[in-house]
């Protein structure tokens, strides 16, 4: 074994600038993908509820397909296959916004890993709708409430501490799936490291060195995530104890449930 | 818990209906007007020609047997369910269909809302919003739905939680409060949408024994500023001292309907009699 130190620490803890550019890829790529998937996956859930049948239908149809297949597919078929196809230069080498450009390649990366998210969002939003009570839902309407408003001012916030938990969990895999924009050429993180390998012919170091930036952002966002739920938990009896960051992280069972009424 | 709270009796304010700028006035003189309904859970025949009038002002107490469609009927008033015959019109309109060609046709949803507006309803389960804080869960509607300015919307919000009293509640969430008082603070936000008519399903059959008479207090007191009210209960002390009218039903049909008096010293169901022995 021959693990290099001289080129693991440099390349890890003296990041270049293509480093630090990749980091900053894989977070707001995350951000803005995840972020489209939470928008794709509530109007994906409304769908699914809906009385018109060919919303219904469109909505089925959206989360059977893309729940269905691989991500990895799915990104490659909009980079690289969608403009073929078409013949139309969709996704060009910068999209200039402003004094931002954007590559043509992380702005598909993004698209499509935002429109796989939203259809396992959507599951998610569904579930949460499920898990409010029914009668909430009557209360508001005998208030003379439009299903509309039900749904966005009663419905939906009490759904949102069934979401919470799993669209954490959620953004904690998409900071990692942005390493499959890799394959088409996205400098994120990943794309770094192999890069980096190819000159040196040394994988493992920098694979390594990124895997530790990889850990650093879930690690951080576990404690992000932790706040955020003990913040939803005010005022509310759930029945269920809030977990801490470092009890969800061991998986730590407290055992003292906080009070709540019986159910 | 309600141990700060004055006695009950005098928790209430002689003028809970002060609180909304006085007693809603129904537009016409009789303001539920149910015609021959029907209604089927799939196959069970549920409602079978049920008809029944309210006026103005009168209070109305709907008792019966589980199961015999007392709750399903009041929850059709306000087209919480559907029915499959009949009408039923409340405030001279008719709730959640149109007619087309003498056929029955759900309204829009929008139509269907906007008619709630003018129904208050109190549920079992108190359905308070768990999300929000007594004095939220009172503005909520008046605010979102009526479009009233939100200082005039609290102030009448604090107006009412000090009639059904609970002024030193506001800021609290449902779950920090015991039933009654969570059942108070539900006929609060019922009233801030000054609706022509009430409707109580069985208001007091989750509450513990005793918080029920806090609850009854509000409910009577209402009853005497006029409002009017149809109350689905057990209670047979309430239907005795406030009904005007006492509705027994029984396997889906109204099968008696009169005063109290008569109600209570000489009905003429053998029904409402073998009823009657088993709940007094």
């Amino acid at each position: 074994m021959n693990f290099n130190f001289d080129d693991f620490l440099p390349f890890t803890f003296q990041p270049s600038t293509a480093l630090i550019g990749g980091l900053a890829i894989t977070i707001y790529a995350a951000i803005i993908a995840q972020l489209l998937g939470v928008a794709l996956g509530i109007l994906a859930a409304l769908g699914g509820r809906s009385r018109n049948p060919i919303i219904n239908t469109i909505s089925g149809f959206y989360v059977w397909i893309f729940r269905g297949t691989p991500v990895l597919v799915q990104i490659l078929l909009l980079y690289t296959g969608l403009p073929v196809l078409l013949g139309i230069d969709l996704f060009p080498r910068l999209y200039e916004l402003g004094p931002i450009d954007f590559r043509g390649a992380v702005v598909a990366g993004i698209l499509a890993l935002g429109v796989n998210e939203g259809a396992y969002m959507s599951e998610i939003v569904r579930a949460g709708i499920l898990s409010v009570d029914p009668g909430q839902a009557e209360a508001a309407k005998s208030l003379g409430m439009t299903p509309r408003k039900t749904m966005r001012r009663i419905v939906l916030p009490q759904a949102l501490r069934v979401i919470v938990p799993p669209l954490g969990n959620e953004f904690n895999n998409m900071l990692k799936t942005t390493s499959l924009m890799s394959v088409i050429g996205v400098g994120e993180l990943l794309r770094v490291a192999t890069d980096r390998s190819s000159s040196t012919f040394r994988p493992f170091e920098p694979l390594l060195g990124v895997c530790v930036y990889y850990l650093a952002l879930t690690t951080i966002w576990g404690f992000i995530q932790g706040r955020i739920e003990k913040r939803l938990g005010v005022g509310q009896a759930t029945g269920e104890p809030v977990l801490g960051f470092w009890a969800r992280m061991l998986s730590i069972r407290t055992g003292r449930h906080a009070e709540g009424p019986m159910r | 818990m309600s141990g700060n709270q004055a006695p009950v009796g005098g928790a209430v304010s002689h003028d809970l209906l002060g609180a909304i700028g006085g007693v809603p006035v129904p537009s016409t003189d009789v303001v539920v007007d149910a015609q021959d309904v029907d209604k089927w859970f799939g196959k069970l025949h549920v409602l079978k020609g049920v008809s029944l009038q309210v006026r103005r002002q009168e209070v109305v107490v709907v008792i019966g047997a589980s199961g015999s469609g007392k709750t399903t009927f009041i929850r059709c008033v306000n087209h919480l369910e559907k029915i499959q015959k009949g009408r039923i019109f409340v405030n001279g309109h008719l709730i959640g269909y149109r007619e087309v060609e003498g056929r029955l046709v759900e309204d829009r949803e929008k139509n269907i809302a906007r008619q709630r507006q003018e129904i208050g309803m109190v549920f079992q389960r108190f359905n308070l919003f768990p999300h929000k804080t007594a004095l939220e869960n009172i503005i909520e509607a008046p605010i979102e739905v009526r479009g009233t300015p939100r200082d005039e919307a609290i102030e009448m919000g604090r107006a009412l939680l000090l009639r059904v009293g609970l002024a030193a509640k506001e800021t609290a969430y449902p779950a920090q409060l015991s039933g009654g008082q969570q059942q108070r603070v539900a006929i609060a936000r019922a009233l801030a949408m000054k609706p022509a008519l009430m409707l109580f399903d069985e208001p007091t059959s989750a509450l513990d024994p005793e918080m029920i008479g806090e609850v009854l207090e509000v409910m009577k007191e209402l009853a005497r500023e006029g409002m009017t009210m149809i109350v689905v209960t057990h209670e047979m002390g309430f239907a005795r001292e406030v009904a005007d009218r006492v509705v027994m039903m029984d396997d889906g049909q109204i099968i008696e309907d009169g005063t109290p008096e008569h109600f209570f010293t000489n009905p003429t169901h053998d029904r409402t009699k073998s009823f009657l022995s088993k709940i007094l």
